[in-house]
């Protein structure tokens, strides 16, 4: 797989930034890591709609819930720990539970955060934020995903929380990407397994699913890039393999497989296996690393997904 | 202000202070200290100063008044009924089953209510965001921001108050209902905030320090506001518990028990 041209913070600074010529309502709020995000575009068409608000992450959140009882749609930034954990009681209060339209963008989710570490690297932001009531949670997996969902995300009237990876991710989709928020896409059939990843887990499922191919295996692949609302439908046809694997770059408790049993469990019953990380903190490293490290390698997709089949009836 | 003006409005608030302890009392226990502290303060703003209409709550250009103190709700709720935000037997539902008034601000549940309060430290911030935007869309907006001595502990209320002193926010009317008591006793044994208006200073606020319950003086302080060119900070010295006599003379009034009995002597109303 090829990896993209674009990095998916220049893609979603750009669309911003297009998106705001036509609306006044777009504002951009970040704590001090603008060059981070790649938004000085964004300050430079918009100097009056940019807000570096310093580093304050909790007093953001609060500024931009204050901004969107005024009519604005604010998009917050900052590092994905510091914009869920840091600022959580503020997000859960001003903006979710006081049903305002903020967009929470937390960059850099699991081992992407490399060099920055254990303090860094959230493996549970999704956990938190689906812990939320109504607040749509959504991880990208390419640059083309990312202009996609950018309309919907300003559409929809509720909070949501964007778990962005920043840089050039594996390029999994082009144009002809027909993207919906909450709607799961299928990216290969198959009959003996599903596997149901997100974000950077994308790509190692179809390697996964290619090894597992040679051995005999017929695994099908779904993107599940909106965690919440999860599509409790791609959930359900997934169960009809007979046994599914979860994919994620995230702690697997609270996380995708979480919420992928959570539906599993009332609707469908099958073998789930979680690759993710299991009760672990963070630390320095490369994602190739890490990757080792915590588990989350297409080695580690490819015999999950054995287990699972072989927990099949 | 002139002389009936401020009679009229000290009759306004010893009426809203009434509805207060009769909500309260009503349903038997709550938030009263810090209900009576503020309410001469918000009578001045709601009563002859802020641009708002009842009638379309919602209005684009109209002023904010935050309770960021989320917990003096009741003493909104005595305010927004009075000026016919909803009708006055919703007070009588306060955090009953199901009522649209919880003790707490909730701006999607009341009419009137700017925006959502209860965890202390965040209407500040919110208050800051209104103002920005007020800016940003030239709206002549005054966002008016009420916080507790006790709530300036959190450092929630410092990140906003830089922010506010740094850009220079004039549309912002900062309250500090400065009571100097807390849920477990005095401000000042627990975790003091003095000096304030030393602290407000440096954070680059126009500060004016005056007497809560002196009418005058509030409707003096917020006249002295509008134009400061600076985001505006008016402490108000207040007395927790004002106005209402069990509560005036308790160890502490943060939240207490309160009987038909005491509600109805105090506030002298014996029917219904």
């Amino acid at each position: 797989m090829t990896t993209d041209e674009r990095e998916i913070r220049q893609a979603l600074a750009k669309a911003l930034t297009e998106l705001a010529d036509k609306d006044e309502r777009i504002v951009v709020l970040d704590a001090d890591l603008m060059s981070c995000h790649a938004t000085k575009c964004f300050k430079e068409a918009h100097p009056d709609r940019f807000f570096n608000v310093g580093i304050a992450e909790q007093n953001m959140i609060g500024v931009a819930a204050g901004m969107a009882t005024m009519g604005k749609i604010p998009f917050a930034y900052s590092f994905a720990p510091f914009a869920t954990r840091r600022c959580y009681d503020q997000i859960f209060i001003s903006v979710a539970y006081s049903g305002l339209n903020v967009k929470i963008i937390g960059s850099e989710p699991g081992v992407a955060a490399e060099a920055n570490g254990g303090t860094h690297m959230p493996f549970e932001d999704m956990a938190i934020m689906r812990a939320i009531p109504k607040m749509i949670c959504f991880e990208p997996t390419d640059a083309t995903m990312m202009e996609k969902a950018l309309p919907q995300i300003v559409d929809s009237k509720s909070a949501v929380y964007v778990r962005m990876f920043r840089k050039k991710a594996a390029k999994v989709y082009d144009e002809t990407l027909d993207f919906k928020l909450g709607k799961a896409i299928e990216l290969k059939e198959g009959n003996d397994v599903t596997l149901i990843a997100s974000g950077i887990m994308v790509e190692r499922a179809l390697d996964a699913a290619e090894l597992l191919a040679s051995e005999g295996i017929s695994a099908a692949v779904v993107n599940m890039h909106t965690w919440k609302p999860i599509d409790v439908e791609a959930v359900k046809k997934a169960a009809k393999t007979g046994a599914i694997v979860t994919c994620e770059n995230h702690n697997i408790y609270g996380g995708l497989g979480s919420a992928v049993a959570e539906v599993a469990s009332r609707e469908c019953p099958v073998p789930i296996q979680m690759v993710g990380i299991n009760d672990e903190f963070g630390q320095v490293g490369k994602n190739a690393y890490l990757s080792e490290v915590y588990h989350i390698t297409t080695a580690d997709v490819v015999s999950a997904a054995k287990k699972a089949v072989s927990m099949k009836k | 202000m002139d002389v009936s003006q401020s009679q009229s409005l000290a009759v306004k608030a010893r009426q809203l202070r009434d509805d207060v302890i009769q909500t309260i009392g009503t349903f038997g226990v709550g938030h009263i200290g810090g209900a009576m502290s503020v309410m001469d303060a918000l009578t001045v703003i709601y009563y002859s100063k802020a641009n708002i209409d009842p009638k379309n709550p919602r209005k684009q250009d109209r002023d904010r008044i935050v309770m960021s103190k989320g917990h003096a709700g009741p003493a909104m709720y005595a305010v927004l009924a009075d000026l016919g935000y909803f009708p006055k037997e919703w007070l009588s539902t306060l955090n009953k089953n199901g009522t649209n008034l919880p003790s707490h601000c909730d701006m999607n549940k009341t009419p009137g209510i700017d925006m959502t309060a209860g965890s202390l430290g965040q209407g500040l911030s919110a208050a800051v965001g209104m103002a920005m935007a007020a800016k940003l869309d030239k709206n002549p907006a005054t966002i008016y921001c009420f916080i507790g001595d006790g709530e300036a502990q959190e450092g929630q209320i410092w990140e906003a108050s830089m922010l506010a002193g740094s850009r220079k926010l004039d549309n912002l009317i900062v309250l500090l209902d400065y009571n100097k008591m807390q849920l477990d006793g005095k401000v000042s044994d627990i975790n003091d905030i003095y000096p304030v208006v030393d602290k407000w200073k440096a954070f680059g606020f126009f500060v004016q320090d005056i007497d809560g319950h002196d009418l005058d003086a509030i409707s003096a302080a917020i006249d002295n506001a509008k134009g400061s060119g600076k985001a505006n900070m008016i402490i108000l010295n207040t007395v927790k518990g004002k106005g209402a006599s069990f509560a005036e003379s308790a160890a502490n009034c943060h939240s207490m028990t309160i009987t038909e009995d005491m509600w109805r002597k105090e506030t002298g109303r014996f029917e219904g």
